[in-house]
């Protein structure tokens, strides 16, 4: 487990900014004690410093996940959200997204929201901008880019894509193996 | 679309049973019949086509041909029932077979009525003929209905209410047959018991009679006194296997002797004698392996033991917890009442449990699941979470964690706050403990792949630990009924021996002075009295703990004797739960409180001289207690031989000082992998010092038995498991008077420690 290293912290920064914009300074500073942002099994998870430091008694190859897993760099050091950062998205989110109950299920098992189950979107989406998802009942379902504008999604058809999916809590279930 | 269709095609298959009986005269008789009967007979219409294909395998052919003449039918009466036949046959594969069956019983019951009834049945049957046609074919059903059910297990179901159902379905005159039949039972008793050659097939031709004779028997039996079978017979046994009915009747009889043993043995009969046929059947019965029916035998009394055994034949209802830290329990009920999820809450004593009885999406894939609102989780896993009731802040181990359903309770009784250490020492199954705690939204988690034994050298301190131990199982048989042939006695004393040293290095790991804490709690899914309270009274022996009340209301008290054993008599403050007094798995739960940090060596001692019992725990686990509240004193002591001993400190690891505890064991343990170089090589060199510790830390002049110690014991500090009796006594004897030159090398420990870890954080 190490800190993460400028060009990482600048590619994750970038990353969770498309979702929640300037919140991400409401999670480095936190009223609540201070917390970071640490690299393990090119992982990056997030945990206050009281169990930084009790993790570092574990060793490396015994250590499986500390705080939250926020995503993992790939090989060529990009970064990949994972849906285990719902908790911290959903709350700071700028741009959110609410599924019809008919469509929950389908956005659940992995596929894009249609406009037919599109509920409500904020207003002001740009296209490609990051979006959380939530359900009618504003329980956060998973996040994903939109793929039309506010104005656009008016008026397209209904079987036209208007937010591609990247992560839903499905996964929990469906890749509980990758998750660490 | 085509499901739209299915019910009405449903409908349409052939004239059902119910358009037969409304044909015609029986109208009349549809009335008689009570609906219940109708139920009963298409619950078992599977087993009537069993039936049905035995009886035309054996007797069909010979008896149908041989009776049929016999009857009293006409040639017209044969003609008008062909086609009846037909009819069937369409309905159903087997059915003609069903119909010659039908008739043989008909013909049974005449027969043995033939001489009294003969003059009655042929002017009626004259008169009646097309009805009667008919409603001989639904006397036929009826009956062989009621055959059906005797053949399936109906676990001594009263015959008494079928013999009634015939009644109410016959004409009256059927009635005063029965009970003609009735008084003749005794005669036919006797008739039945020499015909063994015709056997099941006559006894089926004879449904109604024999149906009766059967309540006349049964209730010969209860009236008689219960008798063991000979030798010959049980011989017959070995070869001829019962059927199961006789066998549950044979269970029930010879539990009702063994409770009033006195009044009703028979004479000369011991009682082992009816123990041991008693544990037959009951293996047979219920397929346990002797072994583990023997073991229950001893926890249970007999009329428990049934009920037991029963139990684990049926699924535990499906309980889930409400994540406290995502919603509320109500809020979660609405919502999955509104999935069509049909739901209660989980008895007075849980606030975040529900019981689902039926549902009609995958409970375990609803979006309110998917997004961490609710764990499934059976109902016995709350109570060891409760018994340990951690506090907001604290620092908590649970020591085997997979897949995480407990873990994540504890961490929403903490309300997120504090920290929590996941272990498991199975990797595979931790990926599920990661994917539970972030679904349910679990932050101040830390998941490590330790053996559990190796734990108070990674950490200690912690303010609470769980001990949720592998174990035998038995008391989730349920679930996984595998346990019930695949466990001996090996498995239990194994299990029970890993046991023992999860029990002691969670109670090491456990810091006794912290302000709030200092409790373990111990669980395991078994109920097992080698793995439950003789564990707790191992380690009640072996460390300065106690038992304190569980903090549930409910539940039985563990055993303080069991058998030869003796326990500890506080040993019924900790709780024991059963499956069919509780309907929840098997289960048993003790909470310690550790009152001190010191490991009792003298006791020790002796303890290891006489049993020469898993020496190496207390060994092992010895150094890491007695440090902290030694550690202290010992500093301001003898500050000198600090520089000597470079070795040690690394050695100490875990020990450090506990109070300042957890910042300065950190420094230390980081100390040692950047020495080493690899995270690997860091912790083989934590075990090996604390092997050598043992050895060296004994002797007060011993530098020579270091030096041999620290060759030897480095070695043996691997596999702790492979020391003798012998070395461990002399260890532990070297131990006693040492404490002195303990005290002093460790304060140098301490010391040289600080040390490292300041050059670290500057390093770093």
């Amino acid at each position: 487990m190490r800190p993460l290293t400028e060009e990482e912290t600048k590619v994750m920064f970038e990353k969770l900014s498309k979702y929640i914009g300037d919140n991400i300074k409401l999670l480095v500073d936190r009223p609540d004690g201070s917390y970071c942002f640490r690299l393990h099994n090119e992982r990056v998870y997030y945990m206050s410093e009281k169990i930084l430091k009790l993790a570092t008694n574990i060793s490396r190859d015994k250590l499986v996940s500390v705080g939250t897993c926020f995503g993992k760099f790939t090989k060529s050091i990009k970064f990949r959200l994972h849906i285990t950062a719902l908790d911290f998205l959903a709350p700071y989110a700028k741009f959110k997204v609410w599924v019809k109950p008919g469509q929950e299920q389908s956005f659940l098992y992995g596929n894009h929201v249609l406009k037919s189950g599109l509920g409500r979107i904020t207003e002001n989406t740009m296209q490609y901008q990051g979006v959380v998802v939530y359900s009618m009942t504003d329980v956060p379902l998973g996040f994903g880019v939109a793929a039309k504008t506010t104005q656009e999604c008016r008026r397209v058809d209904p079987m036209s894509i208007v937010v591609f999916h990247q992560a839903d809590v499905g996964e929990f279930i469906r890749n509980e193996d990758t998750l660490t | 679309m085509g499901r739209k269709l299915d019910p009405t095609t449903h409908v349409k298959k052939g004239p059902g049973r119910k358009s037969r009986k409304q044909k015609g005269a029986e109208i009349e008789l549809a009335s008689f019949i009570p609906e219940e009967e109708a139920t009963a007979k298409r619950l078992s219409s599977r087993s009537r086509k069993r039936a049905a294909k035995r009886v035309l395998s054996k007797k069909a052919p010979k008896d149908a041909a041989k009776e049929k003449p016999k009857k009293g039918f006409t040639d017209e009466n044969s003609e008008w029932l062909t086609p009846a036949k037909r009819k069937r046959k369409l309905e159903e594969a087997e059915s003609g077979d069903d119909s010659d069956e039908h008739w043989e019983n008909e013909e049974d019951l005449e027969m043995e009525d033939e001489e009294e009834e003969q003059t009655k049945k042929g002017v009626k049957e004259q008169g009646k003929k097309k009805k009667s046609a008919k409603v001989e074919i639904k006397e036929g059903e009826e009956k062989e209905d009621d055959d059906d059910e005797e053949m399936v297990d109906d676990y001594g179901a009263p015959d008494g209410s079928e013999a009634e159902s015939d009644g109410e379905l016959l004409p009256i005159e059927r009635a005063a047959k029965k009970a003609q039949q009735l008084k003749e039972a005794l005669d036919l008793d006797s008739d039945d018991d020499s015909d063994d050659d015709e056997d099941d097939a006559k006894k089926k031709k004879k449904s109604d009679s024999d149906e009766e004779e059967d309540t006349v028997q049964a209730n010969m039996d209860e009236m008689d006194a219960f008798k063991l079978p000979g030798a010959e017979e049980s011989a017959k046994e070995g070869i001829l296997p019962l059927d199961l009915k006789t066998i549950h009747q044979r269970i029930k009889d010879n539990i009702e002797v063994l409770c009033n043993f006195t009044k009703q043995r028979e004479e000369g009969k011991e009682r082992a004698e009816y123990l041991s046929l008693l544990k037959k059947d009951l293996c047979t019965y219920y397929s346990y392996n002797h072994f583990l029916l023997e073991k229950l035998m001893d926890i249970f009394p007999l009329s428990e033991l049934v009920d037991f055994l029963e139990a684990n034949e049926i699924h535990r209802p499906v309980t889930i917890r409400t994540n406290t830290l995502k919603t509320r329990r109500r809020d979660l009920a609405q919502a999955l009442i509104n999935r069509g999820v049909n739901l209660d809450p989980l008895g007075k004593w849980s606030k975040v449990g529900l019981v689902i009885y039926d549902s009609s999406v995958p409970v375990g894939a609803t979006p309110e699941y998917l997004s961490g609102q609710y764990m499934l989780q059976g109902a016995s896993s709350f109570l060891p979470v409760m018994a340990l009731s951690p506090q907001e802040g604290e620092l908590v181990l649970d020591m085997s964690s997979a897949p995480g359903g407990k873990t994540t309770y504890i961490a929403q009784l903490m309300r997120n706050t504090g920290t929590i250490v996941a272990n498991d020492a199975n990797a595979d199954r931790l990926k599920s403990v990661v994917g539970n705690i972030h679904r349910l939204g679990v932050t101040n988690t830390v998941v490590c792949n330790y053996d559990g034994r190796q734990f108070p050298k990674v950490m200690g301190g912690f303010d609470r630990v769980l001990l949720d131990a592998p174990c035998s199982g038995t008391g989730v048989i349920a679930k996984d009924p595998a346990v019930k042939t695949s466990k001996d006695e090996g498995d239990i004393q194994r299990s029970a021996h890993l046991q023992k040293e999860l029990l002691l290095s969670a109670i090491d790991s456990v810091n006794a002075e912290s302000s709030t804490g200092g409790y373990v709690v111990y669980c395991t899914c078994s109920i097992m009295v080698e793995e439950n309270e003789w564990v707790v009274d191992y380690a009640l022996k072996k460390r300065n703990v106690k038992l304190v009340p569980c903090g549930l209301d409910f539940g039985k008290e563990g055993f303080t004797r069991f058998k030869e054993r003796r326990f500890h008599p506080t040993l019924k403050l900790s709780r024991r739960f059963y499956p069919h007094t509780h309907n929840m798995d098997g289960f048993f739960v003790a909470k310690f409180k550790k009152f001190s940090n010191v490991v009792p060596t003298t006791p020790v001692v002796k303890e290891e001289e006489e049993n020469g019992e898993a020496p190496e725990a207390t060994v092992v686990t010895e150094s890491p207690e007695k440090k902290p509240a030694k550690s202290d004193k010992k500093k301001k002591i003898v500050p000198g031989k600090a520089v000597g001993l470079k070795g040690k400190p690394q050695t100490n690891g875990t020990a450090a000082k506990k109070k300042t505890i957890v910042p300065g064991k950190a420094g230390g343990l980081k100390g040692k992998p950047q020495t080493n170089g690899t995270a690997a090589k860091a912790r083989q060199a934590i075990v090996k010092p604390k092997g050598k510790k043992d050895s060296p830390a004994g002797p007060t002049k011993a530098k020579k038995a270091k030096m041999d110690g620290e060759t030897v014991k480095g070695a043996m500090a691997k596999k702790p498991a492979a020391k003798t009796a012998d070395e461990s006594k002399a260890s532990t004897a070297d131990k006693q008077k040492k404490s002195p030159m303990k005290e002093k090398k460790r304060m140098g420990k301490n010391k040289f420690r600080k040390l490292q870890s300041l050059l670290k954080n500057e390093i770093e």
